[in-house]
């Protein structure tokens, strides 16, 4: 197909989806004025019921929280594909220069690890209460981790996230979700994902049940994901002559 | 001027979409089809919010009268960047595979990027060549 001919298509096509799509924004409600009586409900139920500030965390990891169990399974597979197709046996163990030269990037990026691990950390940790979660804290640590090799080395980065550990890591994040859900039908002896602790008291990290569990292995699972196909990517551009 | 962000999600969409159908390489691609994905919360995020409401997060600071905005869409939009994330990785380390096998990342006749998988692609020369051979 030349072209032309492809972006004629397109052009037929995209006009057509365009009359779809303003025919389906016709029948969206204005913007500012949603009546969803679902959000409404979950945003005066969720701190009484769930004892938490932050309903969205509530939701993903409580009210929906079979859809993020979905999430967290192709997650995984996504990874492991990528695991799948990029590790393989791979020929040669060239290993290039450090990409950072200068000594001053390579100064203020080191300098910058720690803070960025432990802000992801409080993410992470805080999710049930603040803005955050275990999903965005669990990319700020792993990202820490990144940074490590982007303005250190590469050994160094090696080094910190051990392959093993960091597989384990991935598989214990969603197989944990998985435990915690069948804990509700065992324990709680109601149904998959029924909270079965203590909910504590809201606003502080003691507090939310099974969401601040749901929430830290989301956090390792996310952050080892993250780590993982980083290093799938590295170990391509390691090895590529 | 209520209809903007929808319009902004329909141009994301769009525009996404023309880079995808007019595309020469591969990891151009994946690009455009994160910005395709982008539309996706910007669409759910406008659909769920309320004006003059807050972010629904209850801490102490916020006065809970005021209500606040629509929590399930935004939990949508959670899941909708970590699946994005997820299959841009995926769909990147297939196209790591292409290049291993075929050698080439862009539908260039020639073969101009077969040693490093290079972003720009030299339309042009292929171009050139084309009209070059058309000629008697």
């Amino acid at each position: 197909m030349s072209p032309r001919v492809r972006l004629g298509l397109f052009g037929v096509s995209a006009a057509v989806l365009a009359c779809l799509f303003v025919w389906a924004l016709t029948g969206l409600p204005q913007f500012g004025a949603f009546q969803g009586e679902y959000g409404r409900i979950l945003n005066s139920a969720a701190g009484p019921e769930r004892h938490v500030t932050n309903v969205v965390s509530a939701v993903t990891f409580d009210y929906r929280g079979f859809d993020t169990l979905g999430e967290e399974v192709l997650l995984f597979t996504a990874v492991m594909a990528v695991a799948l197709l990029l590790r393989e046996a791979r020929s040669g163990d060239e290993r290039r220069a450090d990409a950072v030269r200068s000594d001053v990037v390579r100064a203020v990026g080191l300098f910058a690890v720690g803070p960025t691990v432990v802000m992801g950390l409080y993410v992470a940790a805080h999710g049930y209460l603040t803005p955050g979660g275990g999903f965005q804290g669990g990319v700020a640590t792993a990202s820490g981790l990144v940074l490590l090799y982007a303005a250190g080395r590469y050994r160094a980065y090696r080094a910190a996230s051990p392959k093993t550990l960091i597989d384990f890591a991935e598989g214990t994040g969603v197989g944990t979700y998985v435990v915690v859900g069948l804990a509700g039908i065992v324990v709680g002896g109601s149904a998959f994902l029924e909270n079965v602790v203590e909910l504590g008291v809201k606003g502080t990290l003691a507090s939310g049940g099974t969401i601040a569990i749901l929430n830290a292995v989301s956090g390792l699972a996310v952050a080892s994901a993250c780590v993982l196909i980083f290093h799938e990517f590295l170990e391509e551009l390691m090895t590529a002559k | 001027m209520s209809f903007l962000p929808y319009a902004l999600a329909a141009w994301l969409f769009f525009v996404g979409l023309y880079g995808i159908v007019t595309s020469r390489h591969l990891v151009h691609l994946v690009v455009c089809l994160g910005v395709m994905q982008s539309s996706t919360y910007v669409l759910l995020l406008a659909i769920g919010y309320r004006t003059g409401k807050k972010a629904p997060i209850f801490t102490s600071g916020v006065p809970t009268k005021v209500g606040a905005v629509d929590p399930v869409v935004q939990a949508l939009t959670l899941t909708d960047v970590v699946v994005s994330v997820v299959a841009s990785a995926l769909i990147l380390a297939l196209v790591i595979e292409i290049w291993k096998r075929s050698g080439k990342l862009c539908r260039c006749s020639a073969p101009p990027c077969s040693a490093q998988p290079a972003i720009s692609c030299p339309h042009g020369s292929t171009t050139s060549s084309r009209l070059r051979s058309r000629q008697p």
